[in-house]
């Protein structure tokens, strides 16, 4: 009885009592957040922001006022183009590289990593010249080719992670039962990743949804994702943090909540390789 | 893998040339895309840095050879921001690395909301790092932000500093916000090379009267050292490469105080729209990072095989 109380006090000071001042360094900024765009205007700069008077007269005016809802409907085409587009072409890619051996694999699954890590800066030129060429900056197509350059190579990489964890012999006795390959893909291998596929989609969705430079540079005057349209709040309206504030919370939340939702799947997706190499 | 080779065997021609073709015509459509939309414009980036091409004066595009590297390396800015690239990579990675590295280790012990802490401590990875940016220059705000009444009500300060419009302080305030954003990757990368530590190694240590410090020592950092490794690189490539958190924040100012290489070429081409300058600033920072990209390549490549 005394061990397990004495044991309880130390577990308390050496585990419980820094994982939540950590906790408090990761949330706090957020919650800060979250408290000044529940802080009328007024109030926010005579008594600074507080519970006590909350309300959301910012966000009624970020949606009557700044046209939020229209820049929320631009990120949510882009990001479900970018999903469509990267998952697409992604999962016949992740078969071939999970299901056979052949001349080059290496280097072709590597190039796909060798991608992302190149600087944007990089690429954002460029791109910039050549769809001024083919006319089409600004439009929802540029910013879904733009975030397809680091879409494919993620998604690929994740799928043909999961593809391997589904054993072989399953789509060999599918075959043996007289389907095609790409009937066993079909049929068994594409149900039987699923989860893997969502999870995937899933990131890429936010990580389209996150994106800000390619459509700062690529769009931003008929195609205004939030991101960019939180960015210029800050311009227009110089010292209205409630407003600001606002913006950045529902601009953050769709991701927010979706990552929350697929955590568990999506990291020990992300660490397996890791962990491995 | 019997089932397979036999029809082949049975059956050669054809089927055997489908076979073989089958891998590359699954894989075409994703090679010949990034082939399109990566590897062509990353050579038409080359290409522009050995011109002078600003985009205002579209008819001008002649070839000047290796000039804009040369002027590169003549200017002061550039200099200026390498410096501030190698600072903000020396002390954002140590930084995110130590405060992941204590968070790992905590969420490894049992604890009843371990859970939930999990799940909350990777928040700032999914925000945008616009709403990021937006969230520090608030909290950074010289009359109203938090941290000022912070530090004064604890009497570290005397009187308000404003974080970033002070050249001495801009850039470590952004490394501040960098290193918030970018723990929770270590935290969760360690957390998985921690669990796939076997148990029985520490119970065998503690029988042989090894204390917390020898184990950790002796089993948990050679345990993680490859996790490690791979974590670090992968973070410095991706924490060297961005650009939108202080673009945001700062827009490299006050002056030049926060320009680093990446975001002095997109500055250059962005608001110059010397884009002949502006990419070969962006190849030879590509140059720079080759060296690791490659380290981290090896490392990968084994894992594929």
């Amino acid at each position: 009885m005394m061990v397990g109380r004495k044991s309880l006090t130390k577990r308390l000071l050496t585990v419980d009592l820094p994982m939540l001042a950590i906790l408090a360094f990761t949330l706090g900024p957020y919650l800060w957040m979250l408290l000044t765009s529940l802080t009328s205007e007024k109030l926010l700069f005579t008594e600074g922001p507080s519970f006590a008077g909350a309300t959301v007269e910012n966000y009624i005016r970020l949606f009557s006022t700044v046209g939020f809802l229209t820049n929320l409907v631009h990120s949510f085409i882009i990001a479900s183009g970018t999903v469509l587009v990267g998952l697409s072409l992604s999962v016949t890619a992740a078969y071939s590289f999970s299901r056979f051996s052949f001349r080059g694999k290496r280097y072709l699954l590597l190039q796909f990593l060798v991608i992302n890590m190149f600087p944007v800066v990089l690429l954002i030129l460029p791109l910039f010249v050549m769809m001024r060429v083919l006319g089409i900056l600004d439009t929802h197509l540029a910013l879904i080719i733009a975030n397809a350059t680091v879409a494919i190579p993620f998604s690929v990489w994740m799928m043909t992670s999961y593809m391997n964890g589904i054993p072989r012999s399953l789509d060999e006795a599918a075959m043996t039962d007289g389907c095609s390959r790409l009937g066993a893909l079909w049929r068994v291998v594409l149900p039987l990743c699923t989860p893997g596929i969502i999870a995937t989609g899933i990131y890429i969705f936010i990580t389209a949804w996150n994106e800000y430079l390619y459509a700062l540079t690529l769009g931003g005057q008929n195609v205004r994702p939030i991101t960019v349209a939180i960015q210029t709040l800050i311009g227009e309206y110089e010292v209205e943090w409630g407003l600001l504030t606002s913006g950045g919370i529902v601009g953050a939340m769709p991701a927010t909540i979706l990552f929350l939702i697929v955590q568990k799947r999506l990291i020990s997706g992300l660490t397996q390789g890791a962990v491995k190499g | 893998m019997h089932t397979l080779n036999e029809p082949a065997a049975q059956v050669p021609g054809r089927t055997a040339l489908a076979r073989r073709v089958l891998p590359y015509a699954l894989l075409s459509p994703a090679v010949l895309v990034t082939l399109a939309i990566v590897f062509f414009p990353m050579i038409q980036a080359a290409w522009m840095s050995l011109h002078d091409y600003i985009l205002w004066k579209p008819k001008d595009f002649t070839f000047v050879g290796l000039k804009n590297f040369a002027a590169a390396l003549q200017d002061e800015v550039f200099w200026i921001s390498l410096k501030h690239t190698v600072i903000w990579i020396a002390l954002t990675i140590p930084a995110q690395l130590l405060l992941g590295l204590a968070t790992a280790l905590l969420l490894n012990q049992q604890f009843p909301w371990r859970p939930l802490a999990r799940a909350l401590i990777i928040i700032p990875w999914a925000l945008p790092s616009v709403v990021i940016a937006l969230m520090w220059v608030w909290i950074y705000d010289a009359n109203y932000g938090i941290l000022n009444e912070f530090l004064l009500r604890l009497d570290l300060i005397r009187s308000s500093v404003p974080w970033l419009a002070d050249p001495d302080t801009a850039l470590y305030a952004i490394i501040l916000t960098l290193t918030w954003q970018g723990f929770p990757f270590f935290a969760v990368m360690i957390l998985a090379g921690l669990q796939s530590i076997p148990k029985s190694y520490y119970e065998a240590a503690s029988l042989d009267g090894a204390g917390k410090l020898r184990q950790f020592w002796h089993i948990t950092l050679p345990g993680i050292s490859g996790v490690l490794v791979t974590a670090v690189l992968l973070r410095t490539i991706w924490v060297a490469n961005s650009i939108d958190v202080i673009f945001v924040m700062t827009g490299g100012g006050p002056g030049y105080s926060t320009y680093t290489l990446p975001l002095y070429a997109f500055i250059k081409a962005r608001t110059n729209l010397d884009f002949g300058y502006g990419s070969s600033l962006a190849v030879l920072f590509t140059l720079m990072l080759l060296g690791l990209v490659i380290v981290y390549l090896r490392r990968a490549g084994r894992t594929v095989n």
